[in-house]
């Protein structure tokens, strides 16, 4: 059975349908895994999907049927087809993190994010291609070839989770998974015109994240819209024993907190939104600036009261990124060293063994920021380096209390600097880097945000971003929610 | 002109294995000796997206060492990565402390003989054990079996307070002793659950700066760092001796050459960047439980020896044998209150409790003869019911077949006979068979006293109570 | 404070990394260019969070000494580049002879 507007419903009005018995998990699946195929087909391939199994989902599917007639319903996600990027450690398919050192390397075990969707309904479905390692900002680091952005081949997806924000955004899921390190969710979502969300640090379990930068990383969801974001970050938030860093902070029902508020006539009435000048450079692309302008205006009529605030140490947050992220790179990565899994340079030496390896088994960018993190944290470097950079970033955390702490209730700024720019056309390190100065602070200072197409420059998508306090999921929600109700339609025009 | 003078000075770092039953940050078990590789899982082999999670027994084992030793226990502590390659190091780094340790300042006293002196214990911090690399399985490669990658570990840091191989030995023997009464690990060299690195200088002796220190390694025994340390103490007093200077380098001890030799690992390739642990927080310890642990921490070798010779009466070289292994101590302490005998349990305990467990091969723990059933052997001498040539007799039993004295000796029949018709009528047939000596003992003489109880006490088959025959015998020349 | 060659060699040499001859003097200057960034930092008063940067809130969950391992749903010797007798296998160390039956 074909379902029409699969590539445009969202997940919860296809989980609906699916557990109401109107459709089924097979039909959800099938529909995927044919937008999927006509994805990857041609000269145009997105090559969105590194790695997917048709039977393995089929078989899923068939299971899920199984469970609903036992259990006479699914769960909130019944049927979804998900897309998971190729750094979270799935059962049945390989992760990789698009890189060659670890080829063919399929985990033993699931992720705690994957197991609580599987459990809510979800059927993973693809693999997506990535930055190798999620480092970089366009999905061209990847050791299987850039991703293409779905509404313009010639543009990048962004990155890192490119795979997932493209497979989002050409109708193959209506949910994927992508993880953040600085900006990973929610740039490549703003670039392809899709939602993405960064949750505050402890909120989802990283266990099954291969890690880059543990103190900055978490999973978030991509989708088509907030509410579709919300009902996945339920699903995956919460206390997980497996991962130390996880917060034991209860998760509030979100769409229950946001949605009466967000529904009402005057959504935002009571709220103070601030919009911190730093982020609007006088370099800002001035289609982006004028997007935000419109939204900010929105924002207003919704019943917010939008001021002006400061961020002082915004401008240090690329410095003291791109110092602590290596650095924990450069350990996190040690591991992989052809002795226990992965492909394997034989040599004669263990030494060589070593080093062909990993150089063999790691790209450019990833060479590049392991030897930049060994740097800051070799000796004579460290207290220069990786110790300044930690105080700076409690500088930058500090910036983010004192503005919430002053009875700010959420942050309005653009997503990114500029949108999705053409593959191959940024070839200068530090100037990809710069791709992510307005999203890296949220990861540094451990709070929530998120990215929300609101309208597009000369047909590119633009991203607005939404930030709020620490656990305060629900107010984001809410802001988000709203604004993308305001919009409507021209969140894509 | 005479050479002068060279002093020892050495610093040890003890790693010490915790005895727990998972691993530090896993669930995998701890057990020694299984099938390569089946003690693993996705977190100690380093699977892509693993995480740690410490084990809540390693933190209270690591704290009631730390408080043995007298040190501060801090309320924050901090785990680093101590960053390196090595096959046996699955994920490119250690789990450990740097900066911020567990527990810092500790002493521990030792004796040699020039009473008492204190060696300053500068930190011990909590870490994971590495695999094991097996260089001659196989030819032309190593073989890694991570069973062992994830132990608990404490590392226990001395001040360089000790200026002899013996004062060395005393501190290693002393600090395997209070670990060994906390129960917080098997102490074992030869199993690898103690390791101990040396630091080792010379100076001239009155110089006050401290000399170029090497480090040792690779030592299995005690003895072994004894020998190690004057070795190398020699090697560095004939460099200096010549004029010349000591390098600092890493030396490796080998046992059956008696000698040390340089390690070919590249020195100053040690750059262990370490940074904190940031899939960890920083472990807190909070005052009530900190106050849980130290209540926790059992009686140490030396209050005991002090209690002992206060409540026992026991001279220094009995304590000394009685108190230097807990199991031992416990066992004697028993014996000795629920006999009300310590002299006769000291004696039991070292003598025959002693020379049956060695015999056996297996621990006291395993001994057969349990405290209460020694105490009641001692008691049933005490009250003549047994004579001690007969205890000997039945305790040898007693540990071959676990039974309880009073019941071994009545199957053997070695129950002292003590009522006087039995006795007498023994005295009569003596007396009747020995007719001469019957009549010069009854016309008073008093010497034949003896003889004429050791006939009595042949005819009873050694089970006549001697003390009560005496008496009766007397009783006849008397009458 | 600039990157200088050996400082590359060096840092290649502990990460692991075979570094092409041909390419050390682009990643020197690849590395100072991004470092020059970083310098923003040293100019950057710090002194008001350094004091308080140690006092953590949380302390680390600890986990029973008894709680079982996780289960792999493969076997070992699924992802093992080289496996013998359940023994993963490397190359043997050049100065084996002196290596410590395992790592410091």
């Amino acid at each position: 059975m074909t379902i029409p507007d699969f590539a445009r419903l969202s997940a919860s009005a296809l989980a609906a349908k699916v557990d109401g018995g109107n459709l089924s998990p097979v039909d959800t699946i099938d529909a995927s895994l044919l937008r999927a195929k006509e994805a990857a087909s041609g000269k145009d391939s997105l090559n969105l999907i590194l790695w997917s199994d048709t039977d393995l989902a089929r078989r899923d599917a068939a299971s899920l049927v199984e469970v609903m007639a036992r259990a006479g319903k699914g769960g909130r996600l019944a049927g979804i087809p998900l897309a998971v990027k190729d750094n979270i450690a799935t059962l049945g398919l390989p992760t990789t993190c698009a890189s060659k050192i670890l080829a063919g390397y399929v985990s033993p075990y699931e992720a705690t994010a994957i197991t609580r969707l599987r459990e809510a309904g979800a059927i993973v479905v693809a693999k997506t291609n990535m930055d190798e390692f999620a480092m970089g900002s366009s999905t061209e680091n990847s050791a299987y070839g850039p991703a293409r952005n779905p509404l313009d081949v010639r543009l990048v997806t962004g990155g890192s989770s490119g795979g997932s924000a493209g497979a989002v955004a050409a109708g193959i899921v209506p949910l994927a998974l992508g993880s953040e390190t600085g900006g990973s969710v929610r740039q490549p979502a703003a670039f392809c015109g899709v939602v993405g969300v960064k949750p505050t640090y402890g909120r989802v379990s990283r266990f099954g994240l291969v890690a880059f930068a543990s103190s900055l990383d978490q999973i978030g969801p991509i989708a088509r819209n907030v509410d579709d974001a919300a009902i996945a970050m339920e699903i995956i938030s919460g206390p997980d024993p497996k991962d130390s860093t996880s917060s034991s902070h209860e998760v509030p029902a979100y769409r229950d907190e946001f949605m009466p508020l967000a529904t009402s006539p005057a959504p935002l009435d009571g709220m103070t939104i601030g919009v911190p000048a730093e982020y609007f450079p006088e370099s800002l692309d001035a289609g982006i600036r004028a997007l935000c302008e419109r939204s900010i205006d929105l924002l207003k009529s919704l019943g917010a009261k939008v001021v002006d605030v400061a961020l002082p140490n915004t401008s240090l947050a690329i410095p003291v990124y791109y110092i602590l992220a290596p650095a924990e790179a450069s350990s996190n990565l040690a591991r992989f060293d052809g002795v226990r899994y992965g492909p394997r340079s034989e040599s004669a030496a263990l030494r060589d063994m070593y080093a062909q390896t990993r150089s063999e088994g790691f790209g450019p960018e990833v060479t590049r920021r392991i030897l930049l993190g060994t740097y800051v944290l070799s000796a004579g470097y460290y207290d220069a380096y990786y110790k300044k950079a930690q105080a700076v970033r409690a500088l930058i955390t500090r910036d983010f209390r004192d503005v919430f702490g002053a009875g700010i209730d959420a942050l309005f700024t653009p997503t990114t600097p500029t949108t999705a720019f053409p593959i191959g056309a940024v070839t200068d390190p530090y100037e990809m880097y710069l791709s992510d100065i307005f999203t890296v602070t949220a990861n540094l200072a451990g709070v929530p945000a998120m990215s929300i197409p609101i309208g597009r420059v000369g047909g590119r998508p633009v991203g607005g971003q939404i930030l709020a306090s620490h656990f305060c999921e629900s107010t984001m929600f809410r802001v988000a929610y709203a604004l993308e109700a305001a919009l409507g339609g021209e969140a894509h025009q | 002109m005479t050479a002068p003078a060279y002093e020892m000075v050495v610093g040890l770092e003890v790693h010490v294995q915790l005895k727990t039953r998972s691993k530090a940050f896993c669930g995998c078990s701890t057990s020694f000796g299984d099938a390569p590789n089946t003690n693993t899982c996705p977190i100690c082999l380093a699977l892509p997206g693993a995480l740690p999670v410490l084990n809540e027994r390693a933190v209270e084992l690591a704290a009631r060492a730390a408080l043995a030793l007298g040190c501060t226990l801090h309320p924050v502590s901090v785990f680093a990565r101590k960053n390196y390659f090595y096959p046996d190091l699955p994920k490119g780094y250690q789990i450990s402390q740097f900066d911020q340790p567990l527990a810092t300042d500790g002493c521990v006293k030792i004796d040699v003989g020039e009473g008492e002196k204190s060696i300053g214990v500068t930190r011990v911090h909590m870490e994971e054990d590495a695999g094991r690399s097996l260089h001659d399985r196989y030819a032309g490669v190593t073989a890694i079996d991570l069973n062992r990658a994830g132990v608990p570990l404490i590392e226990i840091v001395s001040e360089p307070d000790m200026r002899s191989s013996k004062e060395a030995g005393a501190y290693l023997r002393t600090l395997r002793q209070i670990l060994q009464y906390l129960g917080v690990s098997d102490v074992s060299m030869e199993e690898g659950s103690l390791r101990v690195d040396a630091n080792v200088s010379a100076r001239p002796v009155g110089q006050k700066e401290l000399g170029t220190k090497t480090e040792v390694k690779n030592m299995n025994s005690f003895s072994g760092v004894e020998r190690a340390l004057e070795y190398e103490f020699a090697r560095q007093c004939g460099l200096l001796g010549r004029g010349e200077q000591v390098i600092q380098q890493t030396l490796l001890w080998d046992a059956l050459k008696g000698e040390a030799r340089v390690s070919r690992a590249k020195e100053g390739s040690h750059d262990y960047r370490y940074f904190p642990e940031p899939d960890l927080l920083p472990l807190l310890l909070h005052a009530d439980w900190m106050s849980t642990i130290k209540s926790s921490v059992t009686e140490l070798p030396a209050d005991r020896k002090k209690r002992f010779v206060e409540e026992y009466k026991l001279g220094t070289d009995e304590i000394d044998k009685l108190t230097s292994i807990p199991i031992t101590s416990d066992y004697f302490e028993a014996v000795a209150r629920q006999s009300g005998d310590p002299k006769a349990a000291t004696n039991w305990v070292m003598g025959d409790v002693q020379a049956a467990v060695n015999a056996s091969g297996r621990p006291l723990s395993e001994f057969a003869v349990r405290p209460a059933d020694l105490a009641q052997l001692i008691n049933l001498i005490r009250d003549g019911l047994v004579s001690h040539a007969a205890a000997r007799v039945i305790f040898a039993r007693m540990a071959e077949t676990g039974k309880p004295a009073a019941q071994v000796a009545h199957d053997l029949s070695l129950l002292q006979v003590g009522d006087d018709e039995a006795l007498s009528g023994w005295i009569d047939e003596v007396l009747a068979e020995h007719p001469q000596e019957a009549k010069r003992y009854l016309a008073g003489e008093k010497k034949l006293l003896g003889v004429l109880v050791g006939f009595v006490m042949k005819k009873s088959g050694g089970k006549a109570d001697p003390k009560r025959v005496n008496q009766l015998l007397t009783l006849r020349a008397a009458g | 404070m600039p990157v200088t060659r050996e400082d590359v060699l060096h840092v290649a040499e502990l990460a692991r990394l075979a570094v092409d001859e041909s390419r050390v003097d682009h990643l020197v200057q690849e590395l100072n260019g991004i470092l020059a960034h970083m310098d923003a930092l040293s100019a950057v008063d710090t002194s008001a969070v350094e004091r308080n940067i140690s006092v953590p809130v949380d302390g680390t969950p600890l986990r029973s000494d008894s709680s079982g391992p996780l289960t792999m749903l493969t076997a070992r010797e699924t992802f093992a580049p080289v496996m013998r007798d359940g023994l993963f296998l490397v190359p043997r160390l050049a100065s084996h002879e002196d290596a410590p039956d395992s790592a410091p």
